[in-house]
């Protein structure tokens, strides 16, 4: 079973390290973004506040490189979701296309959204 | 007698996986369910780059925004994907030990450690979130 | 306790029907019988045409691997009153396509197998002059735990991937891939990743970890397999980011 070696460790390692990243980052940001700011729970920065931390560039970095790697964690993950469970086998190509061609995109606008902040 | 049965030709049995194999036992429900997390982290990214988005249009855009997530509906769901995303914290730290093996000498480092070190990290992040967001 | 106990065993006997069928049995229930003693028992007293695999009866041989309530367990170390009240269903492995009963046939395994190079592979071997190769106990840590494997193949019936993608090497043979890429004297490490790191090969684990579950030698070879993605991957980026060095 010889043969060229496989290109999937580069997929792998995105997996991976999306995995890392949404664990560490994702649970915090949900929480309190999403669920303490609109109940009320915790007063939210302001417009102004807001907008001067997600400028800076290090936050902008900071948000591309846990945004980029989400996604490509969920194309890697999600494509082979679909290809066990579902037992697509004849949809291999189509289905990486899919997972890997949408998280590409959505980085692609990720990556304009927060250059042209 | 089997009349489609060759003498020295073993017909095998080769059963067919079902499609919902992942129904037939817990583990494997549990497994389908760690993996559909992948979906709230999909979500979680795109909330956040439509978050951002709205931020850059100005006051009243962000104004709006942070209204919809108030809205029972919105927030009943982002409380559902927050869940999830805890799962795949959950479930994504407590396999580290697995794959990180750190040997010294004769004994690997105690799995308790690494994962330590692995919640120990998810704490510092989420204070530095918290720190960003709210300073 | 009761008296007896009900076996509801998988028979497939295909000269006399095409497809497998269940066959009850009823055992005596003994306090120290295993599985494997009633299965004897129904061989020697009830029913000789059944077919199934055992050796050592002590739990190192791997030959008895079955499954017994729908979970992989060597039948040689299950106790029978453990599965009070029964019935208790008797099935083959899963994966491996069957030959007859609760006998399967593993050629796929042993192909995939031989496909790590399950051996101290060297560059160069050293000339008998010098002796044996040394190892400290240290070294021997490394990889002792890999080399529990009994090749049971319970992780196969356990592990979903195995069936579902045909390319799947599997858990034991990537232990046993990782058992000798871990051993000191080996150097066959690059070798074995050309072989390993193709598309269905490693990759389509998903990390289950099933397999680690069932395995009655603790093994882990779902961790050994998380382990050896990660070496895939930074031996795939030394190679892109660094092509000139010599593998």
């Amino acid at each position: 079973m010889t043969g060229r070696r496989s290109n999937e460790p580069f997929f792998w390692s995105l997996f991976s390290g999306g995995g890392m990243v949404a664990a560490l980052t994702l649970p915090a940001i949900a929480i309190l973004l999403w669920i303490a700011i609109p109940l009320g729970v915790l007063p939210g920065p302001t417009h102004e506040r807001l907008t001067a931390v997600v400028g800076h560039p290090l936050t902008r970095a900071a948000l591309l490189g846990v945004i980029v790697l989400s996604l490509f964690h969920w194309g890697h993950r999600f494509r082979f979701t679909l290809y066990d469970g579902l037992q697509l086998h004849h949809l291999f190509g189509l289905i990486a296309t899919i997972c890997y061609g949408g998280a590409a995109l959505l980085s692609l606008a990720a990556a304009y959204l927060l250059w042209s902040f | 007698m089997n009349e489609g049965y060759k003498l020295y030709h073993p017909k095998w049995h080769r059963r067919r996986m079902p499609i919902f194999w992942w129904l037939r036992r817990f583990s494997y429900v549990k497994f389908i369910f760690r993996e559909l997390t992948s979906l709230a982290v999909l979500y979680a990214a795109v909330v956040l780059m439509a978050q951002i988005w709205a931020l850059s249009r100005g006051e009243e855009s962000y104004r709006r925004f942070t209204e919809l997530l108030g809205h029972p509906l919105v927030l009943t769901f982002n409380v559902c994907v927050c869940l999830a995303l805890l799962f795949h914290t959950v479930t994504w730290l407590n396999l580290a030990p697995r794959a990180l093996v750190v040997r010294l000498g004769q004994r690997r480092l105690p799995d308790a450690a690494i994962l330590a070190a692995h919640y120990l990290a998810w704490i510092a992040v989420s204070a530095i979130v918290v720190w960003g967001v709210g300073r | 306790m009761a008296e007896t106990i009900t076996l509801e065993i998988r028979r497939y006997r295909p000269e006399e029907r095409a497809e497998p069928y269940w066959q009850s049995f009823e055992v005596p229930l003994r306090d120290e019988w295993m599985v494997l003693d009633a299965l004897n028992y129904i061989k020697d007293q009830l029913d000789g045409s059944l077919s199934y695999r055992w050796a050592c009866r002590m739990g190192v041989c791997g030959s008895c691997g079955m499954k017994v309530d729908r979970q992989p367990v060597l039948t040689c170390a299950t106790y029978l009153s453990d599965l009070l009240p029964g019935p208790v269903r008797i099935e083959p492995l899963n994966g491996f396509p069957v030959i007859r009963d609760l006998v399967g046939d593993l050629g796929d395994f042993l192909d995939k197998l031989g496909t790590v190079s399950p051996w101290i592979v060297r560059a160069e071997e050293k000339p008998l002059a010098e002796g044996e190769y040394l190892q400290t106990p240290e070294e021997l840590a490394a990889y002792k735990q890999y080399s529990m494997c009994i090749n049971c193949l319970l992780c196969y019936s356990a592990c979903p991937i195995y069936e579902i993608e045909p390319g799947f090497v599997g858990p034991a043979a990537l232990a046993l891939a990782q058992r000798y890429n871990m051993d000191s004297r080996d150097q066959g490490a690059a070798e074995r990743l050309d072989s390993l790191s193709q598309d269905h090969g490693i990759w389509a684990c998903t990390f289950v970890g099933e397999c680690s579950v069932v395995c009655p030698k603790d093994v882990d070879p779902a961790g050994a397999i998380q382990r050896y993605k990660l070496t895939a991957m930074t031996e795939w980026y030394k190679s892109i980011l660094l092509p000139w060095r010599n593998r």
